[in-house]
């Protein structure tokens, strides 16, 4: 994972200084640029590395990454740590609460979907995960607002506390009301992956041999779905729930653009926008670290829930 | 105590026919017949095995019996359980508890159960788990079985769990479809030998298998299958000698066992989508006539049944008193 990481946060490294930005102009601005001296300039040149070549600057950050500091973002001249911070904890719960959402209203209508092929319930439910899985999370989040905010008009714009309210005024339902839209947003596009896995390996389930014996042996279709479907779809969900950690973060870029959330995903943006180095290489550590940690939960998961991996390696 | 209920039947089966259904083009729909008028029984006490190649249709007449055919699968005929007609309701009623199916092989256990609550098929009281212990316990299998999953269990293990399985409902007829094999010898012995011991105890259990030497072993009575039709039934006796067998097909498996001969027939099943007119076998037979293409009766004879046309197999008289 540490080698991954690595991995990745060199890559971006790579790609960042692959782009034709110049750090003086970016930082300093080119009004300011052109009113300076040469010495001026030279010494700017100086201070922020320019000419020292890639590789060394990207042990330089890495060897301060390490010890914690991630350098100071250029657009809001504060340390990069804190602004994820922030950024995170607005983000952090919104993301955790489509998260939550999108991984079990996906487990339910797979598993409605499953039980019976071909039945009513699944002709509506696949059809409905066919279209959530091809909308745009983008289109769906404009489509929520005007719904939602701009005609019926019960839940905010944008932002994720109200405006013009002080930060110690902000209520958790404020709060609430705000991260619905986007939450729901991601939820809808999210689900569909998760409900169309589920309800795949369901169907296989319920034509299963297991499940043939199970009705020889008089059991109703309800308690097969209690007590051989579930036990057995539980495992691949899982392990699919904790894998779409990098989908929720992926939508998240978009989602929080169009609801002006200020979460991690648009302080992304606005890194790549406005060629804020520190901030978008910290950003992308962090995410990658989220999103590898979500993938080696669900290996270790289901080396600890499934019993043919956990005896198998005990015996042999 | 084998002859406690003799007479009584526990499974009739009157011209069962099944048949699946499969799409062709765009409306077009063809049927595909798997079994044709299939009539069998099976008293109280007695072990009936319905012997087949690979491919007759054997286990679709075990599910179709349990009721548990697939959806595209279309079936006519009669099945009577223990004198009532079975059907949707009634299958409701004596699935799992009256008749039990012993599956195959270890597939049919679900992966991520352990073997115990399998057994006990979820039943958590004293009584069960006492009961069910006590029933492995028969089988020669440990305490220790229960808490294993079916990936930790033989093939000989496996299918002793089914069994247990099966016994757990004191079931009054039990459907083993196709018990033994990937077994070597011995434990395919000892498994059929726990479905002998059942009948024994006055269940009736109907063995579907490919094995005619081990099923001669343990059964009463056989029953002959070939390309989704009985074409014979006799009694194990009747295998004694070549002459009381009935159907040229018969006498060819007869052959083919190794102490005769293990004489093969040239030619195979034909596939159900395939079949010739009349007679199933009679593109092997070497009796073909004329009078083979027409349908063929299920007749009695010397106190079996045979699907024959040949006339020279008439009533012989000391056979008429075996039976």
């Amino acid at each position: 994972m540490v080698v991954l990481l690595g991995l990745v946060s060199l890559g971006a490294f790579l790609l960042v200084s692959a782009s034709p930005m110049d750090p003086l102009q970016t930082n300093i601005g080119q009004a300011a640029l052109g009113s300076m001296s040469q010495e001026q300039i030279e010494r700017l040149n100086e201070y922020w590395g320019v000419g020292v070549p890639p590789l060394k600057r990207f042990i330089f950050w890495g060897k301060d990454l390490i010890r914690g500091d991630m350098g100071i973002s250029l657009l809001y001249r504060q340390p990069v740590s804190q602004v994820i911070r922030v950024k995170l904890g607005n983000s952090l719960w919104m993301l955790g609460m489509s998260w939550v959402i999108s991984g079990v209203l996906g487990f339910l209508l797979g598993i409605a979907a499953g039980i019976k092929k071909g039945s009513v319930w699944d002709r509506i439910i696949s059809a409905w995960i066919l279209v959530t899985a091809s909308m745009p999370a983008f289109w769906l989040a404009l489509v929520l607002l005007m719904i939602f905010s701009v005609w019926l008009k019960l839940l905010p714009m944008g932002l994720s506390v109200p405006a013009g309210v002080e930060a110690s005024d902000v209520t958790l339902k404020g709060r609430m009301l705000h991260a619905v839209l986007p939450a729901a947003t991601l939820s809808l596009t999210g689900c569909s992956t998760i409900a169309m896995h589920t309800r795949e390996k369901m169907t296989e389930v319920m034509e299963s041999d297991y499940v043939l014996f199970a009705r020889a042996r008089g059991e109703t279709t309800g308690r097969i779905v209690r007590r051989h479907g579930i036990r057995n779809i539980l495992l691949p969900a899982v392990t699919l729930q904790f894998a779409s950690v990098s989908e929720i973060f992926g939508g998240s870029v978009l989602v929080e653009q169009v609801f002006s959330y200020p979460g991690l995903g648009q302080a992304a943006v606005t890194a790549g926008l406005g060629g804020d180095v520190p901030l978008l290489m910290g950003i992308t550590v962090i995410t990658a670290a989220i999103v590898c940690a979500g993938n080696l939960a669900a290996d270790s998961l289901y080396v600890l829930i499934d019993p043919r991996i956990r005896r198998g390696r005990r015996e042999t | 105590m084998r002859e406690r209920d003799a007479g009584k039947d526990i499974l009739l089966v009157k011209h069962f026919s099944v048949s699946f259904t499969r799409r062709k083009g765009w409306r077009g729909v063809t049927m595909l017949p798997v079994i044709q008028d299939l009539s069998l029984k099976v008293g109280a006490g007695e072990l009936v095995a319905v012997v087949g190649a690979s491919g007759s249709g054997k286990s679709i007449l075990a599910h179709g019996i349990m009721g548990l055919l697939p959806k595209t699968a279309v079936w006519q005929g009669e099945l009577f359980f223990r004198g009532r007609k079975l059907q949707e309701k009634t299958w409701r009623e004596f699935r799992g508890c009256g008749m039990v199916l012993v599956p195959q092989s270890v597939s049919y256990l679900d992966p991520l159960m352990r073997v115990g609550e399998q057994v006990r098929n979820g039943r958590k009281d004293r009584e069960s788990r006492i009961k069910g212990r006590e029933i492995l316990k028969s089988y020669g299998l440990g305490e220790e079985t229960e808490r294993r999953y079916p990936f930790e269990l033989s093939g000989g293990m496996s299918r002793r769990i089914l069994i247990s399985a099966a016994v757990m409902e004191e079931p009054d007829l039990v459907i083993a479809d196709e018990p033994t094999p990937g077994l070597h010898l011995k434990a395919a012995k000892r498994v059929l030998s726990h479905f002998r011991e059942i009948a024994d105890r006055g269940a009736g259990v109907l063995l579907i298998t490919h094995d005619l030497p081990l099923a001669l072993e343990v059964a009463d009575r056989i029953v002959v299958f070939y390309a989704g039709t009985t074409v014979e039934e006799a009694a194990v006796l009747d295998f004694k000698d070549e002459d009381s067998l009935r159907h040229p097909y018969t006498k060819a498996l007869y052959r083919a066992m190794p102490e005769h001969g293990f004489k093969g027939t040239p030619g195979r099943q034909p596939f159900a989508a395939e079949l010739p007119e009349g007679c199933v076998y009679g593109p092997r037979c070497p009796w073909f006539s004329e009078n083979c293409k027409r349908p063929v009766p299920y007749r009695r004879l010397n106190g079996g049944m045979v699907r024959c046309w040949r006339e020279d197999l008439e009533e012989t008289g000391e056979e008429k008193n075996e039976a």
